[in-house]
């Protein structure tokens, strides 16, 4: 072949693996930086509805209202000032109560007086709090205009409720979307956690090679199945049961998605922490049993300690696993997005959050911003836990050699 | 006093033999070398006298293998004590993950001595009685991995002396270790064999010459010669190991 040709398609192969090299990471990078961008924006939103204003009379003191108290005017859970460092108790205007302070007359046929009329009520009540849409606000308004609901770092992470539909403020609590989902995971932990080890433990160390070559690709199929199908399973087997079994109202609840998540961690912790044991050099077991011990002392004392991180790799990825679950756990928690009491309640998780809202999020509000920032928390969370395990498993070869 | 013995031995990897027909004894306070090329089946013979084989599957044992007179393999015999009477060394280093100390102690914890100041004494012994007491006492509670190699399988060593066997049965020991280690774990043979019985597995012509009372000479599973190192080396009745022992083959 001619040199040169030969060297140039050397390079010209060479370039587009660095390019399909960069590409990725390049993508990868995108991806983080939109979410973030979208996600952090919610911070700057306000939850209350566009194009709406909340004022009250000169005289208050108040001067910014959260979106969460707001909801508790409005439902009637406040009704004093003094909750919010003002005094006497609250009054509250909405628009359509104009009628009961100006007649039909005063407002005009087409509402031309009506913004005159907002600020005169506005003004003359001193413990009013009123909502009325922006275009009514008089240009010499007497009243005093409040900042009113900006989405805070406090509200976002320690808000109780999720309810971004509510009006007239969106309620954007991510607590209990952030409890659900630790909640299920670490049931779901819990539960996969022994039954994988004991699982690989049998197979690594007790189980004949014949049972074992049956058994393993049983597990790694198990890996395959959809998560969907995984969900219908919890959805027609699971739920029901756990409805009868604890005599429940409805049978999905956090406990449904801890297992549905648990037998999807399973091959996971199997394979990884398998492999990790059957590590384990030969010579090394048969210095234990040499000494005496049992296999059992064996397997508890030598292999088990031997591939420690291994298995924490594998608990750890199979936690990762859980976290970023959708479709199942959407279809088997029942998502209630309120704290969690027992893990026998309805939950909802992050993943199932965006996943079930996002469709209905007008694009660019602030709901649909919330929803990226929920997206941004769960990727903290999973980069913390890949973390660990890239921490675990370096460790392990500093130990090594 | 006779402390190892086989008498007709065969022993199948499935249906392919590896050893055929061994008739062999061993003294008490004696070195035996079993040398012979790759393959010949010394390894699986050295692995009958603690039933280490028992964990491979699909193989079969004919014939009977006594130590202190009574047979090995008959039912009722308890695999865990019989190991417990006879420690192994292995081909390469193959310390526990876990501290020095420990590694020493393992065999007595596994044998249910939990006694903390017995314990201590024991490793202490133990480890001096292989030399390395000097290199790791300031080092016991660090990991075993960080000693070298021939440390390690001194280690090793000392770890299968913790439960007070009497027979050593090792495998190439020094097979994976640099001269000066070798020599340091050929010594230590020496000063051994008043207190042991030791079978040895070589490689090393030199080595078994060095070490060893008797010499035993495998090939293709069968024993070939047996008799003392002095006579196997000086002047061999059968001429493979004539052969064999002058670099001719193997």
């Amino acid at each position: 072949m001619n040199p040169f040709f030969k060297k140039f398609s050397e390079k010209f192969i060479e370039g587009l693996l660095m390019i399909s090299g960069t590409v990725t990471s390049l993508t990868v990078v995108l991806i983080v930086f939109f979410l973030f961008k979208e996600g952090i924006s919610v911070f700057n939103k306000k939850a209350v509805e566009e194009g709406y204003v909340i004022a009250v009379n000169k005289s208050n003191k108040v001067n910014s209202i959260s979106p969460e108290d707001i909801k508790n005017i409005f439902d009637q859970k406040i009704t004093s000032w003094k909750d919010l460092g003002g005094k006497d108790s609250i009054i509250l205007f909405r628009l359509e109560d104009i009628s009961t302070y100006f007649t039909d007359e005063q407002i005009g046929e087409n509402f031309e007086r009506l913004p005159a009329c907002i600020s005169r009520v506005v003004d003359s009540i001193p413990q009013i709090f009123a909502f009325f849409p922006e275009k009514y606000m008089d240009k010499n308004f007497k009243g005093k205009e409040i900042e009113a609901g900006k989405i805070s770092f406090n509200t976002f992470f320690g808000g109780k409720e999720w309810f971004p539909t509510a009006q007239p403020a969106a309620q954007l609590g991510a607590k209990p979307l952030i409890l659900g989902t630790l909640w299920v995971s670490l049931g779901a932990i819990l539960l996969a956690l022994p039954l994988g080890l004991a699982a690989a433990i049998y197979m690594s160390e007790i189980a004949k090679d014949k049972v074992r070559r049956v058994m393993k690709p049983l597990i790694e199929l198990l890996a395959g199945i959809p998560s969907v199908v995984y969900g219908f399973f919890g959805l027609v087997v699971i739920v029901p049961a756990i409805q009868k079994l604890f005599n429940l109202p409805v049978g999905e609840t956090g406990l449904a998605g801890s297992i549905i998540l648990g037998i999807m961690a399973l091959p996971t912790i199997i394979t990884i922490s398998e492999d990790a044991m059957r590590n384990t050099p030969r010579s090394m077991k048969e210095a234990s049993l040499a000494l005496g011990a049992s296999k059992w002392q064996t397997i508890c004392r030598v292999v088990i300690p031997h591939s420690i991180s291994g298995i924490t790799a594998a608990a750890i990825l199979g936690i990762g696993r859980a976290i970023g679950e959708t479709m199942a756990v959407l279809m088997v928690t029942g998502n209630a997005a309120v704290i969690p009491h027992s893990i026998l309640e309805p939950m909802r998780t992050i993943p199932a959050t965006i996943a079930a809202e996002l469709g209905e999020a007008p694009n660019g509000g602030v709901h649909y911003k919330a929803l990226f920032a929920l997206g941004c928390i769960l990727f903290v969370m999973t980069l913390v836990i890949n973390l660990t395990v890239e921490f675990i498993t370096g460790s392990k070869k500093y130990k090594k050699h | 006093m006779l402390k190892l013995e086989s008498k007709q031995v065969n022993f199948y990897y499935g249906s392919s033999p590896a050893l055929k027909d061994i008739n062999l004894e061993m003294e008490s306070n004696t070195v035996t070398a079993l040398i012979g090329p790759s393959g010949c089946g010394k390894s699986t013979y050295l692995r009958l006298f603690n039933r280490m084989n028992d964990l491979i599957d699909n193989t079969k044992l004919t014939g009977e293998v006594l130590i202190d007179g009574i047979d090995i393999y008959k039912k009722g015999i308890n695999v865990d004590t019989l190991r417990k009477m006879t420690g192994m060394v292995f081909q390469k280093p193959n310390p526990f993950p876990k501290s020095i100390f420990e590694n020493v102690a393992y065999g007595l914890r596994v044998n249910g001595i939990t006694d903390k100041q017995f314990i201590e004494e024991r490793v202490e012994t133990t480890i001096k009685q292989v030399v390395l007491w000097d290199e790791v006492k300031d080092k016991l509670k660090k990991s075993a991995f960080e000693l070298s190699g021939g440390q390690q399988q001194r280690l090793c060593i000392a770890r299968a002396l913790a439960i007070q066997p009497s027979v050593i049965l090792m495998d190439e020991p020094t097979s994976a270790l640099d001269p000066i280690s070798t020599s340091k774990v050929e010594e230590l043979i020496h000063e051994l064999k008043s207190k042991y019985t030791i079978v040895i597995v070589t490689h090393n012509m030199q080595q078994a010459a060095r070490v060893s009372d008797h010499t035993a000479f495998f090939y293709l599973g069968e024993l070939v010669e047996v008799g003392t190192t002095k006579k196997i080396f000086t002047n061999p009745t059968q001429e493979k190991t004539q052969n064999y022992i002058t670099g001719r083959f193997g």
